[in-house]
């Protein structure tokens, strides 16, 4: 009964949203306030459908409910438990479901948070989302339905798919779907802003840090899904800019630029159409993403099964969402108001600057992705674009916008001065270049891209530390340095650690791309093999059962000076359900390097006591990628748990920038 | 850094006197010429396998990619060169198998494409800069008087120690 | 009225969801082969049947002929193979068998320490039991053990059908088995028109 009562919950919620959504905004436009009253609890009331559906999916998992198709194929009644839970989003339906969930989610925590926002503000915004959310429940009722039963049902489950029974299932998909969902707030406050014509300075303030949660959730979950891969697959890579991946990096770039761009809207007035056109277009490449993923046009390793007439649904609900915000825009952009001036070198102009290249960067990353669509669809052959291809035309795209993350901060509103900047960070640039020029040394050979790496990721910390440290000086007075650094606005803080964050992410990009090693042996009990320093003794392979799978589990000894530090235990895995293999890599992770071992194959497969072939890795600074995109989110998180945050909407809709303006 | 060659050498030393004492064997490379393996790996990670959805040769574990390593190892045995080995795969597959698109025709804007971005961005920005400051300037001639509390106002904003914004 | 400057936007999306309607109905799995309209590449190889006599292309000079390579425990290869017995009864064109790996393709034999002798011996016992219970439509059948002939014809998946003319130039190449659509619309036109 629980699936009926999950799959009666959704598809109540579908009317729900489509009046919610059309009240709401018709009530809005036409003054109408029972019907603005509407989408408070219209919102609530779609989360909870939502969620109670949700929640029926996710018993009839736990009860291995193998009537239930997707579960029948998606489970297994040997699957471990924390599994079932994750299985719900281990295929397509249950993930879109998931996807719907977090949609839900995010209108109810806007009815929250937003008690000090006007009502028929609040009554487009939640309008907005509450269509989009019935464009995905259309989406999921008619062609991807995860509640449909076969009967009588199956006695076993096909079970989850082995490369996806980790942790990182668990956590990966739930934080890029916030992320990516997070996206329709700051989308659905611009189609609101652009439908009042109230395109101020208030609704930057607004969406701002609704925008940035997104942001935190979209950066953790492409890291997470990074370092699930890197440990995982078995091969030591963290990127490969597959479609999959470029999918969620796109919005998480435009993201990016709408985060500096809203700084600038919000304190200035300005760039208010640029601002708007982003956080559509963040949300625009979130939904393209989920096109491209699960409608098949495109071979990514992390395809889900597809179907064309799922293709044509998304596609046409993405005429319908983008399309129609776009023409929107279109129509009010030309009325919108400049806002502050500036200099042609000042912040703004700077931040400006800083979004033409993430804007270059994002451009650059569709067109690799679409452009063997493009070349098969004009039927000139086929081509792949894979890394080679993004490593050589990211790179002088990224540089320039690194260099400009050091001298942003120190440029002031309006009017900045060159020979200033110049003048207090020539210091910094000699460091940095020092820096670059001797420490590869230090490591083994000098390459181009590891100094300007190490350049770059030097200047970004010097200048941060430089500009943090003159703050605080400068607004001290009497006051101990410390305690005046803690009384600086977290906001600041949070753009300083974000920065610093990026710094760290390009050592660890720079330092395993220069000088990772590794090693393919053959190794029999008692071997050994050194990769820059450590030895691995190979002490022999062991049978073990785990409870749906079972393991080849090598024993390898991690030596430092000789002495023995700790074991390793890397495993080459059968699941009962699946013949594929599954390479499980031990890796002893540091600060400064990790050591990764992985497990082939036996060299002679009778004899599995004697010789494998074995691949170590020594990868210098590689926790460093994801450190940083730590780093960034927490400078995210502290910026948005500045003061003035707290009472959004207060201060009424008119700011000093924009009477300015105006 | 120096801690690292120190350990390296530590290593070293602490390995020469196991293997005399006869009490580990270092491991044979799994290849029986580690350095054409080296090279293969290299040529491989470019390659696309044919048959994965999106894996390299040298990164899949399908049969034919197997095949396509023993064939390319075989090539590099023979002396032939990157380019000639390359060469071998596209005429048999075609650019499909080129993780780095070749430069021609039909790749023109993809390899074109991001530096034209660039410019055409760069461009767009100093354009609507320029065209901005002219109209915020059509738009409200200032007065002398104005012009003047401008400049105040300028000269103060520049004094203001930058980042407060309109924080309270 | 004042020209409207972004409407530029509404155009560049309108082309992006052109391009991926039109994706929508391609396959991205499909590579078509560069060998089409090239020389069929050059072979030697140990015919099925007979322990002595070898084939290459060269020996249907002259002549319009299909080559079509297949193995034991190719699924799809079942799947097309009836076609392919019926095509062979017609006479319309001599259909060379390329068996590709034999031995070495079936994920459930380990071949590592099997000595080429045994493989051969194994392959050709398989292939010829296999085309007993099924069918035999070819003129002959040639062994290629190791699929390095398969690799001269960028084989990716088993079963892949080529047409090669007089003069020894690929014309066709059908990758993935061979639907009565393939055969009317596709292979026999092209042979009659070849055949000329």
């Amino acid at each position: 009964m629980i699936p009926e009562l999950g799959h009666f919950a959704l598809i109540l919620s579908l009317p729900v949203a489509a009046l919610v959504g059309v009240l709401a905004l018709l009530g809005a436009h036409r003054n109408r306030a029972p019907w603005i009253a509407l989408a408070k609890p219209g919102a609530q009331a779609l989360a909870l459908l939502v969620t109670v559906a949700y929640l029926c999916l996710t018993q009839a998992f736990i009860a291995n409910d193998f009537s239930v198709i997707y579960v029948a194929q998606h489970s297994n009644s040997l699957l471990p438990l924390q599994y079932r839970i994750a299985g719900v989003w281990g295929g397509h339906e249950g993930s879109l479901l998931l996807w719907m969930l977090m949609l839900s989610w995010w209108a109810l925590l806007v009815t929250w948070f937003s008690r000090n926002l006007p009502a028929p503000m609040l009554a487009r915004v939640l309008g907005t989302l509450c269509l989009v959310a019935f464009g995905f429940l259309l989406f999921i009722l008619l062609t991807s339905n995860p509640f449909e039963r076969i009967l009588p049902g199956v006695a076993e489950g096909k079970d989850l798919n082995p490369l996806l029974q980790d942790p990182g299932l668990i956590i990966h998909p739930p934080l890029l779907y916030m992320g990516y969902v997070g996206f329709s707030v700051a989308y659905a406050f611009a189609v609101a802003a652009l439908l009042s014509g109230q395109l101020d300075a208030a609704w930057a303030r607004w969406s701002r840090p609704w925008t940035v949660v997104a942001w935190i959730f979209l950066t953790l979950g492409i890291a997470m899904g990074s370092w699930w891969a890197y440990y995982e697959l078995g091969w030591g890579g963290w990127w490969f800019w597959d479609p999959v991946e470029n999918a969620s990096f796109m919005p998480w770039l435009i993201g990016t630029a709408l985060l500096h761009s809203l700084a600038v809207t919000e304190k200035r007035g300005s760039f208010k159409n640029w601002t708007v056109l982003l956080a559509i277009s963040a949300f625009s490449l979130s939904l393209l993403g989920t096109f491209l993923v699960r409608s098949g046009v495109l071979t990514s390793v992390h395809a889900f099964a597809t179907d064309p007439t799922r293709g044509v649904f998304i596609l046409a609900f993405l005429v319908t969402v983008i399309g129609a915000s776009l023409a929107l825009f279109v129509w009010r952009a030309p009325s919108v108001g400049l806002g502050g001036r500036f200099g042609l070198f000042s912040r703004e102009s700077l931040l400006l600057t800083n979004n033409v290249l993430l804007a270059v960067a994002t451009g650059t990353v569709l067109l690799g992705t679409l452009y063997p669509l493009l070349v098969d669809a004009l039927a000139l052959g086929k081509i792949s674009v894979g890394p080679p291809y993004f490593n050589a035309v990211f790179a002088p795209i990224m540089a320039p916008l690194l260099f400009l993350m050091g001298v942003g901060p120190f440029a002031r509103w309006k009017h900045a001065s060159i020979a200033e900047i110049a003048r207090l960070l020539k210091w910094a640039l000699a460091v940095a270049g020092v820096v670059a020029v001797t420490l590869p040394f230090l490591y083994g050979s000098w390459t181009p891209l590891v100094g300007l790496g190490l350049l770059l990721a030097t200047w970004i910390t010097l200048t941060a530390v430089l500009h943090f440290v003159q703050r605080v000086q400068a607004t001290r007075g009497d006051a101990g340095f410390l305690a005046a650094a803690l009384r600086q606005p977290r906001h600041f803080w949070g753009m300083h650690l974000a920065h610093l964050g990026v710094a760290v992410f390009v050592v660890g990009v720079t330092m395993v791309g220069g000088y990772e090693e590794e090693k393919d042996v053959k190794m029999g009990p008692g071997d050994t093999v050194t990769v820059s320093g450590y030895s691995f003794r190979f002490l022999g392979v062991q049978r073990v059962e785990g409870p749906n799978y079972v393991a080849m589990r090598g024993e390898v000894e991690l030596l430092k000076n000789g002495k023995v530090d700790r074991l390793l235990h890397p495993e080459k895995r059968n699941y009962h359900s699946s013949m594929m293999p599954m390479t499980e890599a031990a890796i002893d992770a540091g600060l400064l390097r990790d050591v990764y071992v992985s497990l082939g194959e036996p060299i002679d497969r009778d004899q599995p006591e004697g010789e494998w072939a074995v691949r170590v890795y020594y990868k210098p600074f590689v926790d460093w990628i994801w450190g940083g995109c730590v780093l960034m989110s927490l400078g995210g998180l502290i910026a948005i748990l500045d003061r003035r945050y707290r009472n959004v909407g207060r201060r009424g809709t008119a700011t000093p920038a924009q009477e300015a303006a105006a | 850094m120096k801690a690292l060659s120190c350990t390296r050498l530590l290593a070293a030393l602490v390995l020469a006197l196991a293997c005399q004492l006869g009490l580990a064997e270092e491991a044979r490379p799994l290849a029986d010429d580690p350095v054409a393996e080296k090279r293969l790996q290299a040529i491989s990670a470019e390659l696309r396998c044919l048959v994965c959805q999106n894996e390299t040769i040298a990164g899949s574990n399908a049969d034919l990619a197997k095949d396509l390593r023993r064939e390319i190892r075989g090539m590099i045995q023979a002396g032939q060169s990157d380019q000639q080995i390359i060469d071998f795969m596209v005429t048999r597959y075609g650019d499909f198998v080129l993780y780095r698109p070749p430069f021609k025709s039909v790749t023109l804007l993809l390899w074109v494409g991001p530096l034209l971005f660039l410019v055409v961005g760069i461009a767009a920005l100093q354009l609507y800069m320029r065209r901005r400051a002219r109209l915020l300037q059509d738009s409200r001639p200032l007065s002398e008087a104005e012009a003047r509390q401008a400049e105040a106002l300028l000269a103060e904003g520049s004094n203001d120690t930058q980042g407060k914004g309109t924080a309270p | 009225m004042m020209k409207n400057k972004y409407v530029w936007l509404l155009a560049a999306f309108a082309a992006l969801v052109v391009l991926l309607a039109v994706g929508l109905n391609l396959n991205p799995r499909e590579i078509p082969s560069p060998l089409v309209g090239k020389p069929a590449p050059a072979f030697e190889l140990p015919r099925l049947g007979s322990t002595d006599q070898r084939f290459g292309p060269k020996d249907m000079q002259g002549q319009v002929w299909m080559l079509n390579v297949w193995s034991s425990w190719c699924v799809s290869c079942r799947q097309e193979h009836p076609l392919l017995v019926e095509l062979g009864k017609r006479r319309v064109v001599p259909i060379v068998g390329l068996n590709y790996k034999e031995v070495r393709g079936d994920g459930g034999i380990d071949t590592s320490k099997m000595p080429l002798e045994q493989e051969n011996a194994l392959a050709r016992e398989r292939a010829a039991a296999w085309l007993k219970s099924h069918g035999d439509p070819y003129t002959l059948s040639v062994l290629d053990l190791d699929g390095r002939v398969g690799i001269d014809y960028g084989v990716y998946g088993v079963p892949e059908t080529y047409v090669i003319d007089k003069a020894g130039v690929i014309r066709y190449k059908q990758i993935g088995p061979i639907t009565p659509e393939v055969v009317e619309q596709k292979l026999l036109p092209l042979i009659a028109e070849l055949n000329k």
